[in-house]
């Protein structure tokens, strides 16, 4: 248990010592998002037929922190221990995969929830936020967090360079993202688009995520907590695999 | 009989088309001081990436004080130190830090402290304790690799060319904790481009070349190999070099002032004896003979380039 703890410790003492640059950097562009297309759209839209354009905004741009600094913290964090040649502490210790594994991702998924709690702070005041069910609320932000933490995982043993780590994160994560309604509810999309979003994975995180606060979903919640759960275990049972294999990391 | 500290066999490597390692088979004994040598690419830090479970083997296996390094990872880890070569940092975190993160990834909590601390004593490490790893020079950074490699105080410690680059009191600092640390029980692994390091400090020596072990003796069975084979004679005449013959100063290697240098290739007497003929016949006078015999780097340097040809 201590070889976890310290790992977990280590990651989190990582991004805590730059905070400014992996906590309030990115809440501050989320409140930007929020502040100017609450502006743009607000006023034409509403959705669900009775939520306010910016209430439903709200929770999309949420979740839309959690993972993608989720995201940011697992890829970064090894993409740059392997460049400076410092995963190799790591690599000689007698930690388990499953210790490598679940410290990266904790602390991936507390600064996601670092980050989420500090646009829905700052964010709350200005909007009317319901809270239908605290529990889905935090199943899919924990969800969504571990989700993209391990997908960071990949990404930051397969990335050899910075640059692939960039283009990872830019040609798969961002289009994922925002094509999976942080900023549109399904039902305003063609049926062939509504049916090309269920095919992505983090629609349903959004879509379950939003559920928690509204009470209303364009899939049912249990659906996508299921979807969800199912995806995250195909990822984990993936990463276990190539830690236990070495590859990209014991040559 | 206990089981030796580290045990290979078979092992095979390869990266491409190149054999890295080419089936070593290699015991080294529970408290030994073993000096790995060998030239560029022969395959020294393959081998120890390999034993560190840093590198997987295509073939073969290695276990650590009983441990297999793949089956049994975590207990053949834990029994091992390694001081990287290259100079690695953590550029996040201060020097103690770095130490107290690297001895929880080992199992140990508070209870190691004060080892930490006596190791930032004997490194001389303390002044430097809280200061982030980016600040240090390239010596400071070197003694910080030793200390997290000793931190969970391992059977084995393995250093691969851990004096590359440092200043003398550095290498002095670091030679006389080594041999504290062999001296208390502990199984010590080095590698080093410099010779007279490996014939100070090691016991037993393995010359590895194009992934195989070429040599695997004690430093004093090394060095006799070397003992009865004399390098060179050095002749002096009883006149400048310069007024000798034409035909009795092309015999020799080199020549100044009134000696001469003869390279000796096989036995020395009869090559002595032939010398001294020519001496005789051209009526110069020999006043003193002087012989020098192969060291450590000669033997090394001869069983390499036997290999090679």
């Amino acid at each position: 248990m201590t070889g976890f703890r310290t790992l977990f410790y280590k990651e989190v003492l990582r991004f805590y010592k730059v905070m400014l640059q992996t906590v309030l950097a990115p809440m501050v562009t989320t409140l930007l998002y929020l502040l100017v297309f609450a502006h743009a759209i607000g006023g034409h839209v509403q959705v669900y037929g009775q939520v306010d354009y910016r209430s439903f905004l709200i929770p999309g741009l949420i979740m839309m922190s959690i993972i993608q600094n989720a995201f940011a913290n697992s890829s970064s964090s090894l993409i740059q221990s392997k460049v400076a040649g410092n995963i190799v502490f790591v690599l000689l210790a007698p930690l388990s995969y499953l210790e490598f594994y679940a410290a990266f991702v904790s602390a991936a998924v507390l600064r996601g929830l670092l980050v989420g709690l500090g646009v829905y702070l700052a964010a709350s005041p200005f909007a009317d936020l319901p809270m239908h069910s605290p529990f889905f609320i935090a199943v899919f932000a924990i969800l969504g967090g571990s989700i993209l933490a391990t997908l960071g995982i990949i990404a930051g043993i397969w990335a050899e360079k910075f640059d692939q780590l960039a283009s990872f994160q830019n040609f798969v994560v961002l289009p994922l993202t925002f094509l999976s309604g942080v900023f549109y509810s399904l039902r305003s999309l063609s049926s062939f688009w509504q049916g090309m979003s269920h095919l992505n994975p983090l629609f349903y995180m959004i879509d379950g995520f939003r559920y928690g606060f509204f009470g209303i979903s364009d899939v049912s919640p249990v659906a996508s907590l299921i979807v969800a759960l199912g995806f995250l275990a195909a990822l984990v049972a993936v990463t276990l695999f190539i830690l236990k294999r070495g590859y990209r990391l014991r040559h | 009989m206990s089981k030796p500290a580290i045990e290979i066999k078979g092992l095979h490597k390869r990266y491409g088309s190149v054999a890295a390692l080419d089936g070593i088979d290699l015991e080294i004994p529970k408290g030994a001081f073993f000096g790995l040598l060998g030239p560029n690419g022969a395959g020294k830090s393959t081998l120890i990436n390999a034993i560190a479970g840093l590198t997987r083997p295509d073939r073969g296996t290695i276990s650590v004080m009983g441990h297999d390094v793949i089956d049994d990872y975590q207990a053949a880890r834990r029994c091992l130190g390694v001081v990287p070569q290259e100079l690695v940092f953590d550029a996040f975190f201060t020097v103690r830090e770095v130490l107290r993160i690297q001895s929880g990834y080992f199992g140990l909590g508070r209870e190691n402290y004060d080892w930490i601390e006596q190791l930032l004593y004997e490194l001389r490490l303390q002044d430097k304790a809280n200061s982030n790893m980016r600040s240090l020079s390239g010596g400071m950074k070197r003694r910080v690799l030793i200390a997290q490699a000793l931190v969970h105080r391992p059977d084995i410690v393995i250093l691969d060319e851990p004096t590359a680059g440092v200043d003398i009191e550095v290498r002095q600092l670091l030679w006389a904790l080594i041999r504290r640390l062999h001296g208390e029980g502990h199984t010590i692994i080095l590698t080093t481009h410099y010779l007279e390091e490996a014939e100070t400090l090691c016991e037993r020596i393995a010359i590895l070349n194009m992934g195989r072990v070429v040599a695997l003796d004690s430093k004093q069975g090394l060095l006799s190999r070397g003992e009865d084979q004399v390098k060179s004679i050095e002749f002096t005449v009883d006149r400048p070099v310069t007024t000798l013959p034409d035909a009795v100063r092309g015999l020799f290697a080199q020549s100044a002032d009134q000696r001469c240098v003869l390279d000796v290739k096989g036995d020395c007497g009869p090559t002595l004896m032939a010398a001294l003929e020519v001496f005789q016949a051209a009526g110069i006078g020999v006043m003193e003979v002087r012989t020098e015999r192969a060291d450590l780097e000669d033997v090394f340097m001869d069983i390499t380039r036997m290999d090679r040809s």
